[in-house]
């Protein structure tokens, strides 16, 4: 479930930078405080004042991980491809024309090698705004090769979680990506190449059903949804209001299934603590 | 209780009864050859309506209330079935049943999603939809089936996990990726066969094998035609479009090289003649078997891993 889910009366604030007019502030969609842009942006993109994680893309995720100038993109002209020439009140064709164009990215992952504090790692970045993050055959296939990447070269993978889950418009073939994705993990984990999952808000359905829970470790940012179905479709079939809470982050580390809560100013300097834990042992 | 007769079905069932009625009377009058030639008719008539359904009837024909699960397929295709329960963690799923079977001589270990016929055996059975245990004892009895080197089927037929605030709570979605990276790597053979409903992560988590077999009214995608429509046209009445847009029939899953063969069901369907479908699909399962029972094991997997590698379509 993500962003296709929503009616348009029902427009989720926290989705959106909320941009005033000059484009130089933005309204924290928490609590409101008027930030400028460059006071967020060097606090990676997190509310100074109530510690709101706003939803950021690949590139921002590069720029707060990655070492200055290491980042090289694999696999980036790789492209949908329609098997199913599916089309619903919309051919998904257009859809990805239009996705392709309003995001500046071919599709929902990106995928490369970089350096974090000096150490070489796999990295695949999920963009939500890019058909709300969802997996079809180009984010499984990119995600495959980046785990062959990894085990080749003997590098840690780390894969950033941001997905409304399987594209429904390449049906099966998108549902096939979760069993690829695990088994070429498995066959990474054979190999002792360490692999940390991050999960940011949102995480959902297939992704979180293949390659996201399927971490060394398994690290969400703060507050971030994460679950298998949609709440709306939970709340649907108990006919009960959910509890507060629930599916954040903090409700997956109660019940056990992350490791750890990282604030996204911590991630880089946490991420190299744990890295450093699982080599050269 | 009551037969389930599908809207595509009642020409037929009409025709039936037609003859039903005539053969009453037949001693008394002679009507062979009417009868003969509206028997003939009804074959016809079958042949074409079966031949020419659409995705959403197709679809229709998977949730047939009268359809044999698992069990029944159990009870008619094996011997000295010896079910197992729990997933020793927390509890017995009962959307999920498993256990040691017999194919003629060949040991199985067989698992599948099992529905219910009626409320209160649907209610036991959670309509089929499994909760992280029903996954969770799934990978137990498939380490087990490894571990004493036995041969693995699987059943599905759920219309999805469920989605529920246990579910969730217990990590619905690390069961069912925990079974897919588990399932890629062992070591005996395993063999999927979609016996009716295949609904996304829920079908998958079981799902990952050597050979991929779907009954031939059935279906398998990522999302039910219904939740497709609720999303992408925003109104649950565009089924039967979705069901046509998501290609999820065996042919369209063949074609699309996802699974390896289809299994002809009876005409009229799996429902139609049970015993009859029961035999034809044992007789499918021993012929798999003996043919990936030839892999040595390494290779077996790697083709697996191979296999699954390999789907997918995009550009460069």
């Amino acid at each position: 479930m993500g962003w296709f889910s929503k009616s348009k009366g029902q427009l989720d604030p926290k989705t959106k930078k909320i941009e005033v007019p000059d484009g130089k502030w933005l309204k924290c969609p928490s609590c409101d405080e008027i930030i400028h842009i460059k006071t967020i942006e060097i606090n990676s993109w997190v509310c100074p004042k109530c510690d709101y994680h706003i939803r950021i893309g690949s590139n921002d995720y590069i720029q707060i991980l990655i070492d200055p100038k290491t980042f090289r993109e694999i696999n980036s002209s790789m492209k949908s491809a329609d098997p199913l020439q599916f089309r619903d009140t919309k051919k998904y064709t257009d859809r990805i024309k239009s996705s392709i164009a309003s995001t500046g990215l071919n599709d929902a992952v990106k995928t490369g090698i970089g350096e974090i504090n000096g150490r070489k790692v796999a990295i695949g970045i999920m963009d939500f705004e890019f058909i709300g993050g969802s997996m079809g055959s180009v984010v499984g296939e990119k995600i495959a090769r980046l785990i062959d990447k990894a085990r080749d070269s003997k590098i840690p993978l780390i894969i950033i979680s941001k997905s409304g889950g399987a594209r429904m418009m390449e049906g099966a073939f998108s549902l096939m990506q979760m069993a690829k994705t695990s088994a070429k993990l498995a066959q990474l984990a054979k190999s002792k190449i360490p692999y940390l999952s991050i999960l940011t808000d949102p995480t959902t359905g297939g992704t979180t059903a293949s390659y996201a829970m399927l971490g060394d470790m398994n690290i969400a940012e703060p507050n971030a949804l994460i679950g298998f179905a949609g709440p709306r479709v939970i709340k649907q079939t108990i006919g009960k209001d959910l509890p507060k809470g629930f599916q954040k982050s903090e409700f997956l580390e109660e019940h056990g299934f992350v490791d750890l809560i990282v604030d996204r100013r911590e991630l880089k300097s946490k991420i190299s603590t744990i890295l450093d834990y699982l080599s050269d042992n | 209780m009551a037969k389930t007769i599908l809207d595509f079905e009642k020409p037929i069932i009409e025709l039936e009864n037609k003859i039903e009625e005539m053969r009453q009377y037949q001693e008394n009058l002679d009507i062979d050859e009417e009868v003969a030639s509206l028997e003939k008719k009804v074959e016809d008539l079958k042949r074409s309506i079966y031949q020419n359904l659409t995705r959403w009837q197709r679809v229709q024909l998977a949730r047939h209330s009268e359809r044999p699960y698992t069990l029944d397929y159990i009870t008619m295709m094996t011997e000295d079935f010896v079910e197992l329960h729990g997933d020793r963690l927390y509890r017995d799923d009962k959307a999920i049943v498993g256990g040691f079977a017999k194919l003629n001589e060949q040991k199985v270990m067989i698992i599948g999603h099992q529905k219910g016929r009626d409320t209160k055996s649907n209610l036991y059975r959670n309509f089929g939809m499994p909760n992280p245990e029903g996954y969770r004892k799934a990978l137990r009895l498939m380490k087990l089936a490894e571990k004493f080197n036995i041969p693995i089927v699987t059943m599905i037929d759920t219309p999805g996990a469920f989605p529920g605030l246990e579910a969730e709570e217990n990590g619905q979605a690390e069961a069912i990726a925990r079974n897919l990276f588990e399932m890629s790597q062992l070591t005996v053979p395993i063999i999927v066969v979609i016996i009716g409903e295949g609904a996304s992560g829920g079908a998958l988590g079981i799902g990952v094998g050597d050979r991929i077999l779907m009954l031939e009214n059935t279906w398998y995608s990522v999302i039910s035609p219904e939740s497709c429509s609720s999303i992408l046209w925003r109104s649950w009445e565009f089924k039967e479009q979705a069901a046509e847009a998501l290609k999820l029939t065996p042919t369209d899953l063949l074609s699309q090289g996802i699974i390896d063969r289809i299994v002809e069901e009876p005409l009229g369907g799996a429902h139609k003649n049970p015993k009859s479908m029961a035999n034809t699909l044992k007789n499918v399962l021993l012929e798999e078997i003996t043919e990936l029972k030839k892999l040595p094991k390494d290779k077996l997997v790697n083709k697996r891993l191979e296999k699954f590698s390999d789907m997918g379509v995009f550009v460069e």
